[in-house]
């Protein structure tokens, strides 16, 4: 072996062995075994898919020859590699629903859930993090009695009770906010990227981008109050935790201000618990989503996804859970990245 | 007590001191469970609703109502004495089908963590035991599938595939449920794979059950019945969802989520009627949740 080789080698061996790498190169290997589980829910279906396709009163030789079309009489892993291009080329199939086809569909609706889970997300990271430090910073007090509560009632509380106890609330008693869907009637904006809030402020509309983020409070506080509550009280412990250890008592012997302290020294290495379980935290918003979506008539993916389920809209529900999937997965990642920035251990762990 | 030839003496002996110890470790289980008040008052809370759900023709006012029943002249009847959580549009007592929607949601728990806990627990025993065989690659590698997928995104898509009933939301809830336990039970077993007890227990010809059965899963007991008991409130949230999108039971059946979502429809003003049975599900995920933080103070201390 001559040297070169070798270098290029370690080389690869290196790439190979960096953190992000590692975890990215996983990545795919999880989607890919995503794609087997839904392929196998695709195939599992009850009854022939291309009789259920062109009805009961189609004649045998035209199934038998949709049958081919689709593949049907080869073996299961052939069948998964072609179903797996089309996915790749985007090719979902009809939907039962809309008569049109899904990837065209997923574009249309998918925006309006992203906002929701964006918007969730800051909700989510605002109030965990003050609600958290707050209660850190004064442990057994009345404020940190409240939170704790309110993570009780958070926990104990489903997403979709809480839409409707808000909905109920703000909306319909209080009526200081609007009930459902994402824009009062004749307010329109112009479709640019679909996210109404950025395209309002793009086309320098204001009064749409404030009804925008009106109708976007209470279902992204439905999704959000859950894991405020958890995500507070894990930061609050592991406050109270690192506040009492030898390296924070010897930086207040040295006289250093103790709100440099808290939130430079103390604060940083409890957060890490805090950002690990918002991968546990996204699953959850992702999957109420669905339900948050359903009672607000919010126009998302995820409404279109239990439309599908409900009809039995295999081709659709196909190309949503695998749009949430690779969401899902995304997610993982940054929330991983985000934790090694916090915890330089975990890089370095093999 | 001097010779120790008479087997039989001394094995009575042993077998009454080891009831004593047995009986000891429980009072100590449970001096140390009592400590917290919380959870105290959620097993209370839950001895309760079991009763309730058990007995529930016999503790529900109405318990005709909890089915199939109509009296429109009752209906959409706010909260009152007679009816303590109003009637639905059916004229049905909202209260006494809560009582029979307990019913299901401890069925749902009883049922799926049966199906659930066993699988997971075994496969993670095996998979731990033959670590680095062809076995532990495709058990855990399936299990990490699995988790792959937000948790109700995936019942929700098995539930779709399935005729929408009661058993096949059940069903749909434990085939995404398992590999947690899978998860939990395989990360214990490699840790302990390798301790001297273990290795004992080979050395002196101990089969592969034993080493699985009565080795490990003694000490991993612990930790599993924690999962188990603040799992049954995750069981009986998703079940709920399941149900209030439609793909589980389906009305006129007095399940929890069903009735939620039955009842959202008359939303905002017949307000008592969906109130109550969301009141009913948080109530038990929270007695649920105050339990399983008493089981793991009493285990955590170990």
């Amino acid at each position: 072996m001559t040297a070169e080789n070798v270098t290029t080698s370690t080389r690869l061996q290196n790439i190979l062995s960096n953190y992000y790498v590692r975890k990215i190169l996983l990545s795919i290997v999880t989607l890919f075994g995503i794609s087997i589980l839904i392929f196998t829910i695709a195939r599992v279906l009850p009854g022939d898919p291309a009789r259920l396709a062109l009805g009961p009163r189609a004649p045998e030789d035209v199934v038998e020859q949709y049958r081919k079309l689709l593949r049907l009489d080869q073996p299961i892993y052939i069948q998964y590699f072609y179903w797996l291009l089309d996915v790749f080329n985007g090719r979902f199939g009809l939907s039962l629903v809309t008569f049109r086809d899904v990837l065209t569909d997923i574009v249309e609706f998918l925006p309006a859930t992203v906002e929701l889970i964006i918007f969730t997300l800051i909700i989510d990271v605002i109030g965990a993090f003050s609600l958290g430090v707050i209660s850190g910073r004064k442990p057994n007090s009345m404020i940190d009695n409240a939170v704790r509560i309110f993570a009780y009632a958070g926990i104990a509380i489903p997403s979709f009770v809480w839409a409707i106890i808000l909905q109920l609330v703000l909306a319909n008693w209080l009526d200081i906010l609007p009930a459902y869907g994402r824009l009062s009637l004749g307010i329109e904006v112009n479709r640019i990227t679909g996210l109404i809030t950025v395209d309002s402020l793009l086309s320098g509309n204001l009064v749409a981008f404030a009804d925008a983020i009106t109708h976007l409070i209470i279902p992204s506080l439905s999704l959000a109050i859950g894991c405020i509550a958890q995500e507070a009280r894990i930061l609050r412990a592991n406050l109270i935790e690192n506040i009492n250890k030898d390296y924070i008592l010897n930086m207040y012997a040295h006289g250093i201000p103790s709100s440099i302290i808290f939130f430079k020294y103390a604060l940083k290495p409890s957060m890490i618990p805090t950002v690990t379980i918002m991968t546990l935290d996204m699953a959850s918003m992702l999957g109420n989503a669905f339900l948050v979506e359903l009672i607000f008539n919010w126009p998302g993916l995820s409404r279109y996804g239990i439309t599908a389920m409900l009809r039995k809209d295999l081709n659709a529900i196909v190309g949503v859970v695998l749009v949430i999937g690779l969401a899902y997965t995304i997610a993982s990642i940054i929330i991983d990245l985000l934790v090694s920035y916090l915890d330089p251990r975990v890089r370095y762990k093999r | 007590m001097k010779t120790l030839s008479g087997a039989t003496v001394s094995e009575v002996k042993f077998s009454e001191l080891e009831k004593k110890v047995k009986r000891e470790n429980w009072r100590r289980i449970w001096f140390r469970f009592k400590k917290s008040k919380l959870s105290v008052i959620g097993l209370s809370m839950i001895l309760i609703l079991l009763f309730m759900a058990v007995f529930a023709e016999y503790v529900a006012p109405y318990p005709s109502h909890a089915g199939l029943y109509i009296a429109f002249k009752n209906a959409y009847k706010p909260p009152s004495i007679e009816h303590i959580l109003g009637t639905d549009m059916y004229g049905r007592d909202v209260f006494s089908r809560i009582i029979f929607g307990f019913r299901y949601a401890f069925m749902m728990i009883g049922l799926v963590l049966s199906i659930v806990v066993p699988t997971g627990v075994i496969l993670g025993l095996i998979a731990g035991y033959y670590r680095g065989t062809f076995i532990e690659t495709v058990i855990v590698r399936l299990s990490d599938i699995f988790i792959s997928l937000p948790p109700l995104v995936l019942a929700l898509s098995i539930a779709s595939i399935l005729e929408p009933n009661i058993f096949n939301s059940m069903l749909a809830v434990s085939l995404m449920w398992w590999p947690w336990y899978v998860k939990l039970t395989y990360s214990m077993t490699v840790s302990l794979r390798n301790e001297p007890f273990i290795l004992a227990a080979e050395s002196q010809g101990a089969s592969t059950l034993h080493i699985l059965f009565r080795e490990l899963l003694p000490i991993e007991l612990g930790t599993i019945l924690t999962k188990v008991t603040l799992d049954a409130g995750w069981v009986i949230l998703i079940g709920a969802a399941i149900s209030f999108v439609g793909l589980g039971a389906q009305p006129p059946t007095p399940d929890l989520g069903t009735m939620v979502s039955e009842y959202s429809k008359y939303l905002p003003e017949y307000w008592w009627m969906s109130l109550g049975p969301a009141a009913g599900i948080v109530l038990i995920i929270l007695a649920f949740n105050l339990l399983g933080d008493g089981v793991r103070d009493v285990f955590a201390g170990e």
